[in-house]
């Protein structure tokens, strides 16, 4: 029964072969069955999910159709949820039971979702592993002694063992794709400003995007229709008309130029099985009409530092907000008012986002601005500019997700050799691009994932390629055989 | 670039993070080494390139000026660790 997409769901919903309350208890017995192997949910919210699914059946009698109509959801613990604990994975926030909904919380209520609960994430979204969570590592479904990668871990365990047929992630560095790539699901990092960031507890603010993961690119393509759109309450919330995001999903791939960055190919790191994979997913799309060639991105090796620095800086400025004065942790007998900044801090945050703090404090303080942020924007300007370079050539980017398979817990244990397993994703971030994973093979039983990286708001086009290639494969309906 | 620990307790006094200097000696490393990585920027290719704050370049929007949002100053002091007649408590400040 689990094995059925969220678009299928949403089918016999609206044919009524099952009913809402039906299909969240479904889930929710699941999750309560089979989540203590996995640890993907901070928070399950059953008894508000099972009113959620009694109004929607109330909506489904009545005949509504809208996107979501009864089908249960999950929603990253960055997304804040009125009356419902909203951690982000942090001791800081452990208390905090926000007094509103996100934006992205709003559109998908009312759209129909029902919220089976909050998923576990690294801390504050800082992470690529899931093992900074203050509520524990998530574990991998396929291998549960590898991490299911990071920060949005938790969505992506919890779809991957289909313990929920859809998601909610964000991606400020890869943070939706290398999840979905390890965990074997589909997800989307939509065009920076296609999905409202309010209510989204902020890391990196001209990086954050919310999207969709899921078991495919129909699933993504529906969940991102509800949930993107212009909101006044975000400041970068660009302004354009509603868009169908499956309105591609049916165009073939005749004469689709899809550009290969021979940096994301070449450079030492990248497992050969890995590659492999890559190499037989560019056939399928090529005997399905599509044209292959090379492309140059050739600052893409200046991915990782810019970001080291331009995502530290923004996190110690949004971090800041934290004082353990009008919500979230304060510590015990404050001595006086430093002591009560210091300790609530030095106390509420774990090390990974100490250390970032540190990183963007530092790199902001007089006398060093110029010589760090000043120079990683302009770094990023140029890694921006090869994308539109390449982009006058080729509709479409084609890459590995991740330069490895998902590795084991406690491997990287020094930070730099962690924040690499985002080599492949970051650029995206920092030239605002959509771009997505999908799973396209298994090496010893572990998924690999395969990433697309479109134009500037070109998501129906990249979900599109990947509903094409999952016509012709079976990556994305494999579910690990503990969870089958 | 190389952290020392009295550098590292300074970072984290600007940071507002208590530290003591175990803690900072721990944070030393791995702070140093990513300063380490970032300075593979110096050999970047940006004379004359403008700083990009924003993806797609975007002004800032600006809206009339007029009161939104509802008073809720009750269910946000709600979830304040510490208030009292309306006001955020803190220790002492002016003896």
């Amino acid at each position: 029964m689990a094995q059925e997409t969220l678009s299928g769901w949403v089918r016999k919903l609206q044919a009524r072969e099952i009913s809402s309350r039906e299909l969240t208890q479904l889930y929710l017995d699941r999750i309560e069955r089979l989540d203590p192997q996995l640890n993907s949910f901070i928070t399950v919210t059953a008894e508000q999910a099972l009113a959620q699914a009694d109004a929607a059946d109330a909506r489904l009698a009545k005949g509504e159709k809208t996107p979501l109509l009864g089908v249960p959801v999950a929603q990253k613990d960055i997304f804040c949820t009125e009356g419902v604990r909203t951690s982000c994975g942090s001791h800081m926030l452990d208390p905090f039971v926000s007094p509103y909904n996100a934006t992205v919380v709003e559109r998908m209520n009312a759209a129909g979702a029902v919220m089976l609960g909050k998923t576990n994430m690294d801390e504050f979204a800082m992470g690529s592993s899931n093992e900074t969570s203050f509520y524990g590592p998530v574990r991998n479904p396929w291998d549960t002694e590898r991490v299911p990668g990071g920060s949005s871990g938790g969505s992506a365990a919890a779809v991957g063992a289909r313990l929920v047929p859809g998601a909610t992630g964000t991606d400020t560095g890869g943070s939706i794709r290398q999840p979905a790539a390890f965990c074997g699901i589909t997800g989307l990092k939509p065009t920076y400003g296609r999905v409202s960031r309010y209510g989204m507890i902020a890391f990196a603010s001209s990086l954050d995007q919310g999207g969709p993961m899921a078991a495919t690119a129909e699933d993504c393509g529906r969940m991102l229709n509800a949930m993107a759109g212009f909101d006044e309450r975000d400041s970068t919330s660009v302004e354009r008309p509603e868009e169908d995001f499956t309105a591609g999903l049916e165009q073939d791939l005749k004469g689709l130029r899809i550009g290969l960055p021979t940096e994301f190919f070449g450079e030492a790191g990248l497992d050969e099985r890995v590659r492999g994979v890559i190499d037989a997913a560019i056939e399928v799309l090529k005997g399905r009409g599509a044209e292959v060639r090379e492309v140059s991105l050739p600052n893409s090796h200046l991915s990782v530092p810019a970001y080291y620095v331009v995502a530290p800086a923004e996190c110690s400025s949004n971090l800041a907000r934290f004082d353990g004065v009008r919500y979230g942790y304060r510590c015990e007998n404050p001595e006086d008012l430093m002591d009560l900044y210091t300790r609530s801090r030095g106390e509420g945050f774990g090390d990974e986002v100490k250390r970032r703090i540190m990183v963007g404090t530092y790199v902001l303080s007089a006398g060093y601005y110029d010589a760090y942020y000043l120079k990683a924007q302009k770094v990023r300007r140029i890694i921006a500019d090869d994308f539109r370079r390449a982009f006058e050539d080729v509709d479409v980017l084609l890459a590995p997700t991740t330069p490895e398979l998902p590795f084991a817990l406690g491997a990287k244990a020094d930070p730099v050799s962690m924040y690499l397993s985002d080599i492949y994703t970051i650029a995206a971030n920092l030239a605002g691009l959509p771009a997505m994973s999908l799973p396209a093979g298994e090496i010893d039983g572990l998924p690999v994932g395969l990433q697309l990286i479109g134009n500037y708001f070109d998501e129906a086009r990249l979900l599109g390629v990947a509903h094409q290639y999952q016509q012709e494969t079976d990556w994305h309906a494999r579910v690990p055989a503990a969870f089958a | 670039m190389s952290v020392d620990t009295s550098e590292v307790r300074r970072i984290a006094h600007l940071s507002r993070l208590a530290m003591n200097d175990d803690q900072a000696r721990d944070f030393a490393g791995g702070l140093s080494d990513i300063f380490d990585f970032v300075e593979q920027l110096d050999g970047a290719a940006i004379e004359g390139v403008e700083p990009m704050a924003h993806p797609l370049d975007a002004e800032q929007r600006l809206r009339p000026d007029a009161v939104t949002e509802p008073d809720r100053r009750e269910v946000f002091q709600a979830i304040a660790p510490a208030v009292e007649g309306g006001l955020y408590l803190v220790p002492r400040v002016i003896e």
